[in-house]
């Protein structure tokens, strides 16, 4: 009988996840009533089904504080909302609706407008936020699936172009491959602990002898299949191929929703289950970090195409955030979830100008397709120097924040090195933005043509522009902000 | 004869996840790597059913259903996009997939 293991509340809880399957559904058997013209429809039901899980949420948090509880059980505790989940799903609600936002006058250029794309987007988010919320290594694995097979798709939406193609056929190849990776390290972890909740791993492995092989080896399998998940060198080389390949508003997806999700899933795994073992793993995560600070830095200065540029500056971002994880302490923490926050903002904003500048004629993701944008669009010349001051982190833009708190933590905790290393890098980020800016405000343009400055475009670059800006001029609620996840974390 | 024991599941498992490692990083042929990446999951299942039957449990054997659903979704989708990949380019060979480099 179903009402001896779950409860309604429980499904209460999923609201949000379940009303974005069914409208993702609903998206696919709108679209067969639709034609060629009207196809912008499913992109309004889509935004419309965000929205619903977003209402959705806001309830659970009122019922959550009237009841003032911070974290809810459900599922026999596969499933946890607690203040990071809510943090995460904000941020993949937030970074689906830009991406539709910035979807559809691109699509309709590409001649590959069709419902399916947005169905299955809110898939993908679906499975995020499962990944934000799971507790139970079950519920992460099929959250995890679900979120990149929709990827898959995505990544090689464009049927007809051969890069897009070949980006689908190695993100799917490589994500296959990690995925199996990060799942023999689950089957150990099973293993040692006969059950599948996190928590009890946890404690199943704090009581194992140190040094013991099969420990070390769940440990290596897991982080190797996350690292492949957010791309940290040495498991980044898919990472730059599929930017580059996918299409444009599919890589200004990829580059915020998926990236933050697996954050989400590396967060979980090494604070709740392996968290006791820090000290394996923290020389392991040392390494990375620098490692792919200095080849992501080092790599985007010779590119010239802007996408596969933004992949490796991606690839260094990801550097940053995981020397919060080495510090470790209330400050890193909060330096990784403020970092999150405000990457989703101005990477979506710099992607969102990569695909104002996709026109008929032009694919616009070399950085010499943006030769005087200065004097074609003046606005988004200036919206895009934003955006590349707060990559690099220069107060006063958002950037900078999210960089303070990371480095405020190595300072705190003792890592002196490390600190200087991530600084200097920021003087390499600098040079490579920049040279966009250059090219952008210092060269004559090509031609006459604007950039296709859509409805939803504009929308997206205002409230991009607008929080990047915000953030760094007046962080202080968003400092707030993260203090809620960050208990969750460290209790 | 000897009785069979977790630990020699364990070991099959680890050298089925060795073998499937071996086969993604030196065969070229894509569909020959899905199927590498498939051992790779079924070393998952064996060590998940081991586990379970030892632990007499029943969460280890629902997790290999999961992931042969979750396989099964995956070697569809790679199927398609192979199919989507060779109607351009009329080639499975990995090496000759090399659009992208810097």
């Amino acid at each position: 009988m179903l009402s001896e293991y779950f409860s309604a509340v429980d499904f209460l809880l999923l609201k949000p996840a379940i009303l974005l399957t069914i409208f993702g559904i609903g998206v696919m058997l709108t679209d067969l009533l639709l034609d060629e013209r009207q196809k912008y429809f499913n992109a309004v039901t889509a935004l419309v089904g965000i929205g619903f899980a977003a209402v959705q949420m806001l309830r659970i948090q009122s019922q959550m504080r009237e009841a003032g509880v911070s974290e809810v059980e459900a599922f026999r505790g596969a499933i946890v909302l607690d203040g990071l989940g809510i943090f995460f799903i904000w941020l993949f609600l937030i970074s689906t609706a830009i991406t539709i936002l910035i979807s559809f006058r691109y699509l309709e250029i590409e001649n590959e407008h069709h419902g399916e794309y947005y169905a299955i987007l809110l898939f993908a988010t679906v499975g995020m936020i499962f990944l934000a919320i799971g507790m139970d290594l079950i519920t992460l694995f099929v959250g995890l699936e679900l979120m990149v097979l929709s990827i898959y798709i995505l990544a090689g939406f464009l049927r007809g172009d051969r890069r897009s193609n070949e980006a689908a056929m190695k993100y799917l190849l490589l994500g296959a491959f990690s995925s199996g990776i990060l799942l023999y390290g689950m089957s150990l972890l099973y293993g040692m602990s006969n059950s599948t909740n996190l928590r009890v791993i946890g404690s199943a492995l704090s009581q194992r002898p140190l040094g013991d092989p099969l420990v070390i080896m769940a440990v290596v399998t897991i982080a190797a299949g996350l690292f492949f998940k957010i791309g940290a060198v040495p498991f980044h080389q898919w990472l730059p191929d599929v930017y580059e390949g996918a299409p444009h508003s599919v890589a200004a997806f990829m580059s915020v929703g998926p990236k933050v999700a697996a954050f989400a899933l590396l967060l979980r795994l090494f604070l709740v289950p392996l968290g006791e073992l820090r000290e394996q793993w923290e020389p392991l995560l040392i390494g990375v970090a620098v490692a792919t600070m200095t080849l992501g830095n080092l790599a985007a200065i010779s590119q010239s195409n802007i996408k596969r540029m933004l992949g490796y500056s991606a690839i260094s971002h990801v550097g940053y955030i995981l020397l919060g994880l080495v510090a470790g302490n209330e400050t890193g923490l909060k330096g990784i979830v403020i970092y999150l926050l405000v990457y989703v903002f101005m990477n979506l904003g710099i992607f969102t100008v990569v695909v104002a500048m996709r026109r008929r004629d032009l694919v616009g993701d070399e950085i010499n397709d943006m030769a005087g944008l200065m004097h074609k669009s003046p606005v988004m010349a200036i919206l895009s120097l934003i955006f590349l001051l707060s990559l690099a982190g220069i107060p006063p833009t958002a950037g900078f924040l999210g960089k303070y708190f990371i480095f405020l933590s190595l300072l705190e905790t003792g890592h002196y090195t490390l600190a200087v290393i991530a600084v200097l890098y920021v003087a390499v980020a600098i040079y490579y933005y920049f040279r966009i800016v250059v090219v952008m405000f210092m060269q004559p343009p090509a031609d006459q043509e604007l950039p296709s400055m859509s409805l939803g475009i504009r929308c997206a670059l205002g409230v991009t522009a607008a929080m990047t800006l915000f953030m760094g001029l007046y962080p202080e609620p968003f400092i707030q902000l993260a203090t809620g996840p960050v208990l969750a974390i460290l209790r | 004869m000897p009785p069979v024991t977790p630990v020699h599941y364990l070991f099959l498992s680890m050298a089925l996840f060795t073998i499937g490692v071996i086969g993604v990083l030196t065969r070229r042929n894509v569909i020959i790597i899905l199927i590498s990446i498939e051992l790779i999951f079924n070393a998952v299942n064996i060590n998940l059913v081991a586990f379970s039957s030892q632990f007499a449990s029943i969460s280890g054997q629902t997790f290999a259903i999961f992931v042969i659903v979750a396989a099964a979704a995956e070697a569809a989708v790679g199927l398609g996009i192979i199919i989507a990949l060779f109607r351009n380019k009329e080639t499975v060979n990995a090496d000759e997939i090399d659009l992208m480099k810097w």
